[in-house]
């Protein structure tokens, strides 16, 4: 390499530095900063009105499993917190697990449009974002509670003589986070789709496979990224969900996401807030990691 | 029904659209393909050739007739139920998987047992020479290795018969001549019977057993390159494979007149019906102006070829004929633009087609 060309090369590489500075400097201050906050205040006491209180104290993370008996200060499992991680975690499996066998038909729907009508669809898919979440997140309320549109229609069709109950259960929460995730998987999944190459599919009837194993042995494994991809955009902010869980579960179906938030507000209780949040962050972090290897090593062994 | 038949259409017709948009891919096909032999469909882009060989695949149904496998009506069979295999002209290979899997797919598919999947793939990985590449992904192949593995996949399971869909036509031209060579040598060896889809005359010329020529989704004709190179049926198969003179002529007894009042010699004809004469280049013989007997013409152009030059000149009244002259090994033919010469025929060259 001539010097003016490593020259040209080290220019360009400080310009890419230049450029990307205000995101950089928007994620340490926005991102990093904070982060740094949460965990330190993980580690300190809770203030009597909230706040914290600057002393060193482990209190923060043991209560993520346990609670102090209030009579004899001996710790005792939390059960109710269990109960909670794992609402969390069910909930956020089905989701995605379902929002997937919703989201992959529809993706191959779009995909498989012609590109004239292409756009309109998946204009289709993007107008939910128009509304704020927590609007949203009522309208399904509007549709599922007791004295509901769900329940007025079956009733009226005589279907059913006492309304369902549907609402402030796993199922409301599980209803709204699917209706609130659909788009994230549909659009990563229709990306992968329309990228694969539809002639393998006559290759694949053609060499003697059969409808569901062109779909298991071709078509799944070609458009593995995308389910990757959107799995993690789904399963991710569903761990952490507040908003549906609020106004669909009521305050009794909590996830972890209502669960911190009630350590900083009514629970007083700061620090386990923030181990609480972290543990989310390390949880969602080995899950990320494990899933992804876990998919790649699968695709090396087809 | 002939024993001796691989694959037969009965009057095959396919139909695209509606109404008056309707287009007929295919009209009124018949065609008899032989066990073993290896069979071309020529024809320019849109002739039907694809489409015919997408009914023998199962990739598309018949508006009517039928399709006969080894004489059994395949006609409405999916795909994966016939036992016939296609090399893609996109070649279609699997981005997920390597070499030998790719090969190993159908005979998976059909259930064999491993012990035999693993031989059947290493043998077709040794019959298209890709032995060192069994571990690589597809993707990681030139065009024709990438060529030779969707042979070798389609081969794999030993189908009844082989469907090419123009499987060449994305290699350069020194590839693709060594690819000639090669796709004749696996059809020798497995004696399967190949079903060749091309657009190029040379491949087909050069390949076949037999070549079925089509045009506007009907076949034109059918028969060894030699039959339809000596013996064109009509103006299109005469253009369409090799080049060739074309001449307006009103016939009489012993020949047909040309407009510029020279009669040529013609076989079979009843006397005073227009008609098209067609006669190749290469039987074109120059000779001196005034000859008895020739067709007195001038030439207007001299295209060099290296092994021969092709002439090509004006008869009297203007008409455009080539004539292709093998160029002398030492000297010079001694033609010029603006000479005056005249024309002869091999005898039994000319002959009329229809229009």
């Amino acid at each position: 390499m001539s010097q003016a060309e490593q020259a040209q090369v080290s220019r360009s590489v400080r310009n890419a530095w230049y450029l990307s500075t205000p995101a950089l400097l928007i994620l340490l201050v926005g991102a990093v900063g904070p982060l740094m906050i949460v965990l330190v205040y993980s580690f300190l006491l809770p203030g009597k009105y909230g706040n914290v209180e600057w002393g060193f104290s482990l209190d923060g993370w043991r209560g993520i499993l346990f609670t102090k008996d209030i009579f004899d200060d001996t710790l005792v499992l939390a059960d109710a917190h269990l109960t909670i991680f794992w609402r969390s975690i069910k909930l956020s499996l089905l989701t995605t697990v379902f929002t997937f066998l919703v989201g992959f038909p529809t993706a191959w729907f779009i995909a498989t449009r012609t590109p004239k009508s292409r756009p309109i669809w998946l204009f289709l898919i993007t107008i939910p974002f128009w509304t704020n979440l927590l609007i949203r997140t009522y309208a399904i309320n509007e549709v599922i509670r007791t004295e509901g549109l769900l329940n007025t229609i079956l009733m009226k069709l005589g279907l059913i003589t006492t309304p369902l109950q549907i609402i402030y259960t796993d199922v409301a929460v599980f209803i709204g986070m699917v209706y609130v995730y659909l788009p994230l998987m549909v659009l990563p999944l229709f990306a992968a789709i329309d990228r694969f190459d539809m002639r393998l599919l006559e290759a694949g009837y053609d060499l003697y496979a059969s409808r569901l194993q062109v779909l298991r042995r071709i078509i799944l494994p070609i458009v593995k990224p995308g389910l990757i991809a959107g799995s993690i955009l789904v399963f991710v902010p569903s761990l952490g969900a507040y908003v549906t869980p609020r106004v669909l579960g009521g305050g009794k179906q909590m996830m972890i996401g209502n669960f911190i938030e009630l350590q900083f507000g009514q629970g007083r209780n700061w620090p386990l807030g923030a181990a609480l949040s972290m543990l989310l962050l390390i949880v969602v972090t080995i899950a990320l990691l494990v899933y992804v290897r876990y998919a790649n090593r699968e695709d090396a062994n087809v | 029904m002939n024993a001796q038949n691989a694959v037969e259409a009965r009057n095959t017709v396919k139909a695209f659209g509606q109404g008056d948009a309707q287009v007929r891919a295919l009209n009124d096909v018949s065609v008899e393909i032989r066990k073993g032999e290896f069979f071309t469909l020529l024809g320019p882009s849109g002739c039907g050739k694809t489409t015919l060989l997408r009914l023998i695949a199962g990739f598309e149904m018949p508006t009517s007739g039928t399709i006969l496998l080894d004489g059994q009506d395949i006609t409405y069979l999916p795909p994966n139920k016939r036992p016939v295999n296609t090399v893609f002209q996109s070649y279609a290979l699997f981005p997920h998987l390597t070499v030998a899997q790719n090969i190993a797919f159908g005979l998976q598919m059909l259930d064999k047992p491993a012990a035999e999947v693993k031989s059947t793939t290493e043998k077709m990985l040794a019959l298209v020479k890709l032995e060192a590449m069994a571990g690589r992904k597809t993707s990681q192949l030139s065009g024709g290795q990438q060529q030779r593995v969707a042979l070798a996949r389609a081969l794999a399971p030993q189908p009844k018969v082989l469907l090419l869909d123009e499987p060449l036509s994305a290699l350069d031209l020194k590839l693709r001549k060594e690819m000639q060579i090669e796709l004749k040598r696996l059809q020798t060896e497995t004696g399967i019977t190949f079903v060749f889809v091309t657009h190029d005359q040379e491949e087909a010329l050069t390949m076949s057993d037999r070549i079925g020529v089509m045009s506007a989704g009907k076949l034109q004709q059918v028969g060894t390159a030699k039959d339809i190179y000596t013996r064109p049926v009509n103006r299109f198969v005469a253009s369409f494979i090799g080049e060739t003179n074309f001449l307006t002529a009103t016939t009489e007894a012993g020949g047909a007149r040309l407009a510029t009042g020279d009669l040529i010699e013609v076989a079979g004809t009843t006397p005073g019906q227009r008609v098209t004469v067609a006669f190749r280049p290469e039987q074109v013989r120059l000779v001196t102006a005034g000859e008895a007997g020739a067709i007195p013409a001038t030439i207007t152009n001299l295209v060099y070829f290296g092994t021969d030059t092709h002439c090509h000149v004006a008869l009297n009244d203007g008409t455009e004929v080539v004539a292709r002259l093998q160029n002398p090994s030492t000297g010079d033919a001694g033609l010029a633009i603006g000479q005056t010469l005249a024309l002869r025929f091999a005898p039994g060259a000319a002959q009329v087609v229809e229009d």
